[in-house]
Parts: C-alpha cells; structure tokens; sequence
C-alpha cells in the first residue's frame, strides 16, 4: 500500500521533472527557462525520496526503479506524461497537477505513515511555488494579447481529458477544492472553464499513452547501455 | 556526571568544527548558519543529524563529502552522517549571523516567520546595495533552488533573495 503510494507519487515527480528539463535552453526567456529547470529540480528530488521508499522492500535503489523499469511498471498519471507542446500547454499542465499536488501534499503531509508524511510535508513548500508560478502565468497569458488568450484556452482544454486521474481512489475527496482553485484562477485569466470531456485514465496500473516510451527511451538510455557507469 | 561533560564537549566541538565548513553554493554561509545540521544524537556510534534545504538540491552530496571530510580531518571519523527530512527545514533556521552574512554579501535574507504570518505580500524585499525596499520581483525563480531574483528601483541594481520557505 505505501510502497504503492510512493510509487505513484514518485514517478509522477520523475516523469514531469523530466519534461520540464526537455525546455532547458529553449524558454521563452532566461528567467522562465530558470524557472522551469528549479521546478523539474525540485521534481527530481521529490522522486528520489518517493522511489526510495518504494523499492526499500525489494532492496532497489530510486535509481534501479527510475532506469530500469518498462513503461507498464510506471504509474505515474497521464497528465505528466504529455508532450511539452507550446509554452502555454506546458503551463496549463504545470498549473492543474500543481494545484492538484500542493492539495494532494497538504493532507499527505498529516498521513499515518511518517516517512510519506515528511516527504510531503518537505515538498509541499516547493510545490507552493510551483503552484503560484503556474497560476500567475495563466493569468498573465489568458489576459495578454489575443494570441496568448487563445493558445491558453487550447493548452487547458487539451491537459484537461486527463484530470479526472488525478482523482481516483481517496484523492476524490480533493476535487472540490481544486476545481474551486482552478476555477478562481481562470476567472481571472478571463479563460472559460474546458467543456467537460470524458477522461482517459490508465497511468496508474500502467497503462500509459505511447509518450512515456520515447521518454523512457531517453532516460534510460545511457544506464542501460553502460550499466557500471559512474561520474 | 563525567560522561555529561564529555557529550557536552563533543556536541559543541563538532558544531564548532561546522561552523568553519562553508556551504557550497553560497560560500558567505557556513552550514550552522543555514541550519541544516540539526543535532548530534549520542550513542554508539554517535550520530549527526542533516537535513536538506530543497528536496532537489544539488548541493546535497557536496555538503554531505564537506562534512564527511571536516569530521575525518578533526579525529571524528566514527561519528556518523543521518540525513532526515522531518521536522522540513525552514529558512527561519538560518542564524541571525548567517541573515547578516547574506545581506552583506549582497543577497536579501528571507523574512522570518513573524514577518510572513503579517502579511506576506505586503514584504517587498530591502534591496541588500542601498537598503530601499523600493524593490520588485523579477522571477520567482533563480540561479538556485534557494533564491529568486529580484531588482533594485531604487539604485536599479539586481539581486538574490533568498526565498522563504
């Protein structure tokens, strides 16, 4: 059950760390390119607590569960998977996990099981950030130029099929609340709720869209190829 | 009675062997000024607690060879390092003395905890060059996990503020 958990929460942070270090040297500016890589770092260390916790009982290290898994053992959710897109999609992907991980990492956070509860307890702090990063940014493009307006609005309705993820098992409870908060910051980004579609889920027993592959193919590819290599 | 005074003595000589080992990102601090070791817990083999400042930090194997190195060079080879997240570091760990250091070095310290429960959107950072708090955020995030980057209006200089978490 834990080990499951941190599982989950691991390879969420593993896999969207990932993505966002995909936009290193390419941001729209420094300062959002620095942004980026500080969440994805932030990610990454999330998922070296998570994963060392989850394969303690088997005796693997985070590093044997973040190299040398198949995509089917992965279960982290279908959101953080999805391609990058434009800078826009990127931010609604960031701005609906995130507010979903800062609810998800609060009540984490108080868990019976310590050492879940320190890790959230820790990153819940970082993830604030994330959080308000994301949300100012929709703002800022929602409310910018027609262009901007337009690509913000593509971006959410394009994450938004694989919300309803995010809520399944004893995170349903939370779906009130971040629905309240996403729906507080779209109003003010101008930006209309997505029209409600039916969700795709899968991630979490392993099922996953054909983009965990090709970024497992990278990841992996040099501890696979060299198993003994060290820096 | 005896071995009191013996555990005292080991606890403030490895603090104060500490106190000389400076962090690796911000080289002003050293690693009691940030708040990052936490307690040296007795027995046998004695036991010193760390805690990191962001999950992902970079510098955390860096700190962890730095005071490997200062206890082996000190005679303390049998004290072992523990790293534990709980209770979360908090910037309001970072001494008054380390605050200062930040602040002459040219990085804003973070606002303490009273601070922050006061408002904290009403705290604009107080420019570390000039001392005006005629300051506004550039990007939340910067050079490190630990700081975000702000800018002087008033003598137009930028500079680090390390962010309060």
């Amino acid at each position: 059950m834990r080990e499951q958990l941190a599982r989950e929460l691991g390879d969420d942070a593993l896999i969207l760390g990932h993505r966002l270090s995909e936009w290193c040297g390419h941001a729209p500016s420094l300062e959002i390119d620095l942004a980026l890589a500080n969440i994805g770092l932030d990610l990454l260390g999330q998922a070296q607590f998570f994963l060392t916790l989850a394969g303690a009982p088997d005796g693997r290290d985070a590093d044997a569960l973040a190299y040398r898994r198949t995509e089917d053992e992965f279960c982290n959710c279908l959101l953080v998977e999805q391609p990058n897109g434009d800078f826009a999609r990127t931010i609604a992907r960031q701005f609906l996990f995130s507010a979903w991980q800062e609810l998800r990492f609060a009540e984490l956070a108080g868990d019976a099981d310590a050492q879940i509860a320190a890790i959230a307890a820790k990153a819940v702090k970082e993830i604030s950030y994330h959080a308000s990063f994301a949300g100012d940014w929709v703002i800022r493009l929602g409310d910018g130029t027609e262009e901007s307006h337009r690509r913000m609005a593509e971006g959410l309705d394009w994450c938004w099929r694989f919300t309803d993820e995010l809520f399944a098992g004893d995170a349903a409870a939370l779906r009130p609340a971040w629905a309240a908060r996403v729906e507080a910051t779209l109003a003010q980004a101008g930006l209309p709720t997505p029209k409600p579609v039916r969700g795709i889920t899968g991630g979490r027993v392993g099922r996953h869209s054909e983009h965990l592959g090709h970024i497992l193919a990278e990841m992996q590819y040099l501890p696979r190829a060299h198993p003994d290599a060290v820096w | 009675m005896v071995d009191a005074a013996l555990t005292e003595d080991l606890t403030t000589r490895v603090f104060a062997l500490l106190a000389d080992v400076p962090d690796p990102e911000i080289p002003v601090l050293s690693l009691t000024d940030l708040g990052i070791i936490r307690e040296l817990r007795l027995g046998a083999p004695p036991e010193l607690v760390i805690t990191p400042t962001y999950s992902g930090c970079p510098a955390a194997i860096a700190i962890h060879s730095a005071i490997r190195a200062a206890l082996d060079q000190a005679g303390l080879s049998h004290i072992t390092i523990k790293t534990e997240l709980a209770p979360a570091w908090t910037t309001d760990w970072i001494s008054a003395a380390g605050r200062e250091k930040l602040r002459a070095y040219g990085i804003a310290p973070p606002e303490t905890a009273a601070a922050r429960l006061a408002g904290k959107a009403a705290q604009p950072a107080i420019c570390p060059q000039c001392g005006s708090t005629q300051t506004t955020e550039i990007s939340r995030f910067g050079s490190t996990p630990c700081k975000a980057l702000w800018r002087c209006l008033a003598c137009a200089e930028p500079f680090d503020r390390f962010k309060c978490i």
